[in-house]
């Protein structure tokens, strides 16, 4: 007897070597998303992720809320890199409601954002060194974290999420002791980044299992759309800091890391190089930022976007993370589209995964700099 | 408020009561006397001051010590004090419980922790204990399509074989459980029962994960047993004897570590993979295949694979102290009882009470014991310290290791040892005699 199958459905061929596991939506190896992984002995043979378990509709409640209520929710989908995540719909609705912002807001926003990657970069080690087996790794980024949560709670009054970029400069000002006890922190944050680099990065054990796994060349990383740090991991020099500045960050001295090797370790190394970045923009801004001045332009009640359309994008933790914002004249926008670079990232974990040992599998799918929540928006 | 009972009776509560000593005696005599005269039978009574123990004479055991350390010495020198209490099972479970807290400590202090704190009031010393009652109180779930017997049968065997591994190891001049005239072969047969239990278990659970698990586990512990012989076969050819405690007495001027440095080391990275810890802990790696082949054992089923594999843990300290580090051999540092107390006793006021059993232990014992303890000790610091330190290998790069690279090297060390032997430097006219 055979069955008529529903169109566009179709019976798969089961080969009797291979063995399916889902890795995941339960699975300490994975995050709120789930890897279909075909596997031949130790070999993976194909990989399918499946992302879409924690999608909130981000995008679509924005279009029910006014520019300022649109804040604190936006944020949600990482919230280890609050402020990044908000920088580009800050600056997309600064240019429909066509806003200027003071000059000494533009240097906190940017040292907000720096203290908040470094936060991200952390959180995202701490689990990379888990993933690798190597606990001491996972202890000391999370407890050095706590460094900068400290830092953006004295200048926003939250630990984790702060809401603290608004359109139109930022929503309080400094902290009177702000710019001692930053400088003091950083430069002891400096001293503990050395010390990652002799007990993991020069590890042997990492250095054998890593180098030479999952290797992205860089007409693959280009082809696929990757960003961030996968892309800079392949040789290609771009950064959204360098290449399309916003706000202050011309003026600032820092520089992009890149990597030719594009394998895990060099995907595993361009964030940690990157936090050293983040540290001399933060001193060099402190140094740069006018002492005093207004951080925040008044806005009307209520404001309304004309008949426009915007596209802003900054590097975040991840990558670019683009806005796109249509208005017509009403105080909601009409449309938000976010543009993550976690998504982007996933998609070359098919052709990484492909061919590689299982035991691979954790350090190419967290090297790729994935954030599932923030890919389901 | 409280009320009693509504269906309350004085009288049946009375009747219960005699209902309970009735019970109470039934089965004290059906099944505690039988108990009672299994111990008889095992423990010789002493004949004190000219008479065997009666009823009466029993009951002055607690007022009278001379009378209770005679009895305690004869049981000392039972076999069931020996697999129960001193080298067998009590004594590597203690030292293994201590090993857990200690590696619970020391790890959080590599990670700028604190570790366990609150359970117990002093730097959390309670917490195993708690762990352990948690354990316990905890549902055993086993998967529907579980093969049953094999599944329950897996973490008891492994306590099991961890359990016939420690009763092989000399703790002190003639204190060991099994002495057999091939010891280090009984310990080469014991390790190999290891694998077998993991790929049971793994398949029995019906499960992916232990499925893969369990490979990883065999392949990996057979792949670092064959370094593990060849290693310890310097040994072997050095001191003449398989016997583990012949072996130690054969280290009494010098270590063997001294002479093949390179068979202890080759052991002492074998230890790690037969013990599944970072950076061999690939049939655990949770972060590939969630727990691997513990992964559906739940409550205390994963309680004793855990005493089973800290067991394991001293039993292999053990191994390397005794093979390599001179076992009980060490400078007397032990005090030796005072003459005084065996001869005259203990005079307090008109009172003068005699101890005929003193000493318990005597003092060879203890020192040798002390000597164990603190190397033992040392070499379990040593095994936990990586897990700060390294991540985990890839299969592939920890099969490399165990069949090219140990295997070379443990050849190397075959080959020092017969040097040594054949040049006449140790063995027969060399520095043994």
């Amino acid at each position: 007897m055979t069955t008529q199958l529903p169109p566009g459905m179709h019976i798969e061929t089961v080969d009797e070597k291979i063995m399916t596991l889902n890795v995941g939506p339960q699975h300490p190896g994975s995050g709120h998303m789930r890897l279909i992984i075909k596997v031949d002995g130790d070999y993976i043979v194909s990989c399918d992720p499946d992302p879409g378990y924690v999608h909130r509709g981000e995008e679509k409640m924005a279009e029910y809320r006014n520019y300022i209520q649109n804040i604190p929710h936006l944020e949600r989908p990482v919230i280890h890199d609050s402020s990044n995540i908000l920088y580009p719909y800050c600056l997309g609705v600064e240019e429909l409601l066509g806003i200027e912002v003071p000059e000494r807001a533009k240097y906190i926003r940017v040292i907000a954002a720096e203290l908040n990657r470094c936060i991200y970069i952390l959180y995202w080690l701490a689990i990379y060194g888990i993933f690798l087996g190597h606990s001491t790794m996972f202890m000391w980024p999370a407890g050095d974290r706590e460094l900068f949560i400290d830092l953006l709670e004295a200048m926003s009054g939250a630990r984790v999420t702060h809401a603290y970029l608004v359109p139109g400069g930022v929503r309080n000002d400094l902290p009177s002791n702000f710019e001692e006890r930053c400088l003091r922190q950083v430069a002891y944050f400096e001293k503990r980044l050395k010390e990652y680099e002799a007990i993991f990065y020069q590890n042997p054990l990492l250095k054998a299992r890593t180098e030479g796994s999952g290797i992205l060349s860089r007409t693959d990383a280009i082809r696929l759309g990757t960003t961030g740090s996968v892309l800079r991991a392949s040789g290609v020099d771009f950064d959204v800091r360098k290449k399309e500045p916003y706000d202050v960050y011309e003026n600032l001295d820092f520089q992009t890391i890149v990597m030719k090797e594009g394998d895990s370790y060099a995907r595993s190394r361009v964030p940690y190089l990157e936090m050293f970045e983040s540290c001399r923009i933060i001193k060099d801004a402190l140094k740069k930022m006018p002492k005093s001045g207004s951080v925040r332009t008044k806005l009307k009640p209520n404001p309304k976007g004309g008949n426009d359309e915007v596209y802003r994008r900054v590097e975040s933790g991840r990558g670019a993370i683009g806005y796109y914002i249509v208005s017509n004249n009403r105080p909601e926008p009409y449309r938000v589209k976010i543009s993550v670079g976690s998504f982007r990232n996933l998609i070359c974990m098919p052709y990484l995964l492909k061919g590689e040992k299982l035991g691979n599998m954790p350090a190419v799918y967290w090297g790729l700099n994935y954030w599932p929540v923030e890919a389901d928006r | 408020m409280s009320t009693i009972a509504p269906q309350f009776r004085f009288s049946r509560f009375i009747a219960s009561l005699f209902d309970l000593i009735f019970w109470v005696l039934l089965i004290f005599s059906l099944v505690g006397l039988p108990i009672v005269f299994i111990i008889l039978f095992y423990i010789k009574l002493p004949i004190i001051n000219g008479q065997l123990m009666t009823p009466y004479l029993s009951m002055t055991w607690m007022a009278d010590p001379s009378r209770t350390l005679p009895i305690v010495k004869n049981f000392i020198h039972t076999t069931i004090f020996r697999v129960m209490v001193f080298p067998g099972f009590g004594f590597a479970a203690l030292l293994a419980a201590a090993t857990i807290f200690v590696e619970r400590k020391f790890l959080a202090k590599m990670q700028l922790r604190v570790g366990p704190l609150y359970c117990g009031k002093i730097e959390g010393i309670l917490q195993l204990m708690g762990d352990g009652f948690k354990l316990m109180s905890k549902e055993i779930i086993i998967p529907a399509k579980a093969d049953k017997p094999i599944f329950w049968m897996g973490p008891l065997l492994f306590v099991g074989a961890a359990g016939a591994f420690v009763s092989l190891i000399p703790v002190a001049p003639g204190w060991v459980v099994a002495n057999p005239s091939v010891g280090l072969l009984a310990v080469f047969a014991i390790i190999g029962f290891f694998p077998i239990i993991a790929v049971l278990t793994a398949w029995a659970a019906n499960s992916k994960w232990t499925f893969i698990g369990g490979l990883r586990a065999l392949h990996q512990m057979v792949a670092f047993e064959i370094p593990l012989i060849l290693s310890l076969l310097g040994v072997v050819i050095l001191s003449g004897s398989l016997n583990l405690s012949h072996i130690v007495e054969s280290q009494q001027h010098f270590w063997w570590i001294t002479f093949v440095p390179i068979g202890a080391i080759v052991f002492f990275i074998t230890i790690f993979a037969e013990l599944e810890r970072i950076p061999f802990d690939l049939p655990e790696a949770e972060s590939e295949i969630v727990a691997g082949w513990l992964t559906e054992f739940s409550g205390m089923m994963y309680g004793l694979i855990q005493l089973g594999t800290y067991l394991k843990l001293y039993a292999f300290a053990g191994l390397f102290v005794v093979l390599f580090l001179g076992g009980w051999n060490g400078p007397m540092v032990w005090p030796p009882f005072p003459q005084d107390i065996i001869t005259n006793g203990i005079t307090i006021g008109p009172v003068t009470a005699k101890f005929p059993g003193l000493p318990l232990f005597d003092q060879q014992m203890l020192n040798g014991t002390l000597w164990f303890v603190i190397k033992t000790v040392g070499v379990i610091l040593l095994i936990l310290l990586p897990r700060g330190v390294f991540p985990r290998v890839r299969m592939d790069i920890a099969l490399h290791t165990g069949w090219y690279k140990l295997i070379g090297l443990a050849f190397i060390n075959i080959f020092i040892a017969l040097g040594l032997l054949y040049a006449g430097v140790l063995g027969p006219g060399g520095l043994l005699q």
